[in-house]
């Protein structure tokens, strides 16, 4: 007999005790433990969205529009150049993707090419030095048609740079609420995943997250008629911005379409009230305290319209110079709303639109009836599965039990140290490892009686057993580990988390059945030195 | 106090009943994919697109009356049942014309007009919304899973045992899916991600049954040289089958406590999984053992013996060592 050597048993004793040190920290309450002191394990299982409740967003950037409006500052630019350098030109505009123009003469092409490649910046190379080309491709079609459009790179750059850009604004938003551990990580070229545990009402984040938040201070025309302008008689240079509650007075406004200041010139931003009303304080950075005072200056008596997202909030009369750096937005606002905005301004403006792809929120309600469900069934199947196996297999049965034990210990022991999530289908895979660990006891066992009715001895009966059952195990299972690695491919969110305790659950109980069972039924054969097997 | 369930002389002549097996699962698999076709799969949001609410009213909820406010915001068919318990509805909207934002623009006008109707006294347990492209991918993905699972699985047969095994633990398991994939046609069953997870689950449990079976017809080929290859295949499902029937009772036991105890949300996916080792046990025994039959394994076995193998012949004393050193097949 050479199996129960005691390094193995030592193994088995090691790996179990140190399990459920590790799993210990699931029975109490994350308060509790958090105030262990720091040489006790604390990792707890970490449940899924599903589970604690919480708000899974999946955002698109709208990269497209970056792209659009680069083009478009684009062909101001270019339209400044060619002014500059007294080149004439016609038919400049945005066409396929690129800025394109026809010179009167096309004989003053290498000039207007080398004001394009004036204005067409070296990229950064990357950390191998590699890339570094150019942001724009310059296109020369002859006859004085020229164009000028995003590279590949400029344009994966670009992208790059407003999905970097998004990510931290939408973490900075994020963060004003106060919630607990969100996630937010970029997924693919030009995602965000947003993950908010915990959340009752994930409209206010959705609001939150809807909106870009571009701020700019426009003076109004006050020359222009409205009317006009709706007609679409503009006066050059301005352009008709709706006002955010037309109800409430003036439809629109005539304002310049150069922006004096921008949100970017903010450094603080809070909801405060002004004559009983809610409104939104702001204080500039030193460049925008400056400007904002010129402009107070020279423009005294007069109207500024505060524009966000291309609506006008607030149109206010200039009343005297302003030279603290600082002011208020006042408008229709609730204090919800006010709160709102002074959180969007000071997180900052997004560059770009975001789109809810996807969205799967849980009250936490409905997370705390699963997770009991899930342990009540969990509780259910265990009891009924091992007193099954118990009444079946007698002392053997009661082994079963034991590796099924350590199974479910091994298990919530893995999943605390992995940091693994914990999802509703993943309590699911649980019960079903329960279910479909007993079989490789169930094997093991089958193989015992087998050969025992072929007239082995009871210690040739056992070991014929383990070793014959044990290829079948191997085999068996690795089937079931393929299924479920591909699950965990290809899965999202919670089926990842069912593919995670299967896999587990599979490892585990080869664990089981090659050590605790195998040791176990040696150990109590050594005891007891039995003539005939009881199974 | 123990019992069994099957006594140790238990040889049931599986075999004979093939043919009449055969036919039966053959009609089965047609009228599943017929099923496939029409009534057709309902698709959940995961793969079609659109939104689901679970919502809690304070008192028993009054569908009818919730049927006619939703349905008057015009966002075409709204799906509305009870879930559970009384005072729980699921509202399920179909997927809205154009983009991501006009889906969105639907889950507001639903909440505006339940909270007419209920103000306070409505929670939202559950709000899912998918948009057109991320069901698109999603459903992708899980046929992309699936199509995989079984081909890593044919090639992991080929490599463990011989081309002949491959395919019958294949065609078993194109049956399982297949089935199980009808099951959910002709029951209107919602088809999602869940879904694909337990369609996988049971390709793994289906197929660790069937790999079992074959580890034993495998070793009784080398062991019966003389034994009639219909005769070997019976002795080898007669062998294993305590086993089959005790590991598919435990996993039945813990899948109807999770199905009557594990909540709303996860019925359906057990439901699956219950079907599943139902099928996926008699698959093995009716499906995957006759084609072995139909592909002339006994060819196979000679093969082997040819190769050399080192075979103690037709006892069954004694621990020949050759027996387990050549188990790696």
């Amino acid at each position: 007999m050479k199996a129960l050597q005691p390094w193995k048993i030592w193994l088995v004793i090691v790996v179990l005790v140190g399990a459920i040190i590790a799993a210990v920290p699931n029975l109490f309450a994350r308060d509790t433990v958090e105030a262990w002191p720091d040489w006790l394990p604390k990792n707890q299982i970490n449940l899924g969205l599903d589970l604690q409740g919480g708000s899974h967003l999946l955002l698109e950037v709208g990269v497209d529009t970056v792209i659009e409006e680069r083009l478009e500052d684009l062909v101001s630019e270019v339209r400044l150049a060619l002014r500059r350098e007294r080149i004439g030109y016609r038919g400049l505009g945005v066409q396929d993707g690129m800025v394109r123009f026809t010179l009167t003469d096309p004989s003053q092409t290498p000039l207007a090419r080398a004001q394009l490649d004036e204005m067409n910046p070296l990229l950064s190379p990357d950390m191998f030095g590699i890339g570094g080309g150019r942001e724009f491709t310059v296109v020369d079609a002859g006859d004085g048609r020229l164009a000028i459009g995003f590279s590949e790179e400029g344009r994966a750059e670009r992208v790059r740079a407003a999905v970097n850009q998004s990510l931290e604004v939408v973490r900075r938003r994020i963060d004003e609420l106060g919630t607990r551990e969100p996630t937010i990580q970029r997924q693919g070229d030009d995602r965000i995943l947003v993950q908010v545990p915990g959340v009752r009402d994930p409209s206010e984040i959705k609001e939150l997250l809807g909106r870009t938040a571009r701020l700019t201070f426009h003076m109004v025309d006050m020359d222009a008629s409205l009317s006009e302008a709706m007609d679409g008689r503009l006066p050059p240079g301005t352009m008709l911005v709706p006002s955010v509650d037309p109800e409430d007075g003036v439809p629109a406004w005539v304002v310049q379409r150069r922006a004096e200041l921008s949100g970017e010139n903010l450094v603080d931003s809070q909801p405060t009230f002004q004559d009983n009303q809610p409104v939104v304080s702001f204080r500039f950075d030193n460049t925008g305290a400056r400007r904002f005072a010129t402009l107070t200056q020279q423009h005294t008596g007069r109207l500024f319209a505060i524009v966000l997202d291309n609506e006008v909030i607030s149109a206010p009369r200039i009343r005297e110079p302003i030279l603290g750096g600082s002011g208020i937005i006042s408008g229709s606002f609730t204090v919800e709303s006010a709160n709102q905005l002074a959180i969007l301004l000071r997180a900052g403006a997004l560059p770009a639109p975001l789109t809810i792809l996807e969205e799967r929120s849980v009250g936490p309600d409905l997370g705390a009836d699963s997770v009991a469900a899930g342990q009540t069934a969990s509780i259910i199947g265990i009891i009924l599965v091992g007193v099954f196996m118990a009444l079946y297999y007698g002392r053997f049965g009661l082994i079963a039990d034991l590796a099924l034990f350590s199974n479910l210990v091994l298990i919530l022991a893995a999943l605390s140290l992995l940091q693994a999530t914990l999802t509703l289908p993943g309590i699911a895979g649980i019960v079903l490892t329960i279910g479909m660990a007993v079989d490789a006891n169930v094997l093991i066992f089958e193989r015992i009686r087998e050969e025992m009715r072929a007239g082995r001895t009871p210690l040739a009966a056992i070991e014929t057993g383990f070793s014959q059952a044990m290829r079948t195990i191997i085999d068996a299972n690795v089937t079931t580990l393929i299924a479920a690695l591909l699950l965990f491919e290809f899965g999202s969110g919670p089926v990842k988390g069912f593919a995670v305790t299967l896999a587990i659950g599979i490892l585990t109980s080869l664990f089981t059945a090659t050590l605790v069972t195998r040791l176990s039924v040696l150990a109590w054969y050594r005891h007891t030195r039995p003539a005939t097997l009881p199974l | 106090m123990k019992f069994r369930l099957v006594p140790d002389d238990t040889r049931i002549r599986f075999m004979r009943a093939r043919v009449i097996a055969m036919a039966v699962s053959g009609l089965l698999m047609l009228g599943s994919v017929v099923a496939l076709f029409y009534p057709g799969l309902n698709f959940g949001i995961d793969f079609q697109g659109g939104i689901l609410m679970e919502v809690r009213t304070s008192g028993p909820a009054d569908l009818a009356t919730m049927r006619r406010e939703l349905n008057q915001l015009g966002l075409g068919e709204i799906g509305i049942q009870e879930f559970g318990a009384e005072t729980d509805v699921l509202i399920r909207i179909g997927r809205q014309e154009g983009d991501e934002e006009a889906q969105q623009v639907a889950v507001m006008a639903v909440q505006d007009a339940l909270g007419d109707l209920y103000g306070d006294d409505i929670s939202y347990r559950r709000t899912e919304f998918v948009g057109p492209k991320v069901s698109e991918e999603l459903l992708r993905a899980g046929v992309m899973a699936i199509s995989l699972a079984l081909v890593a699985v044919l090639i992991y047969i080929w490599f463990r045992f011989e081309w002949q095994y491959g395919v019958g633990a294949i065609v078993a398991l194109v049956h399982d899916v297949l089935l199980t994939l009808g099951l959910f046609a002709v029951t209107g069953l919602e088809v999602n991600l869940t879904t694909v997870a337990a369609v996988l689950t049971i390709v793994g449990y289906s197929l660790n049954d069937t790999v079992v079976i074959f580890d034993r017809v495998r070793e009784n080929l080398r062991r019966y040289r003389s034994m009639a290859i219909t005769d070997l295949l019976d002795t080898s499902l007669n062998e294993t089958l305590a086993r089959t029937l005790m590991t598919s009772l435990t996993t039945l036991l813990a899948l109807f406590s999770l199905y009557f105890f594990g909540g709303e949300v996860i019925k359906g996916f057990t439901f699956a999984l219950i079907w599943g080792v139902l099928v996926g046990t008699y698959s093995t025994i009716y499906i995957a053992t006759p084609i072995l039959l139909l592909l002339n394994l006994r060819a196979i076995g000679a093969k082997a013996e040819g190769k050399g193998e080192a075979d103690t012949g037709p006892t069954i004393e004694g621990p020949g060592p050759a027996r387990r050193s050549k188990a790696g097949g």
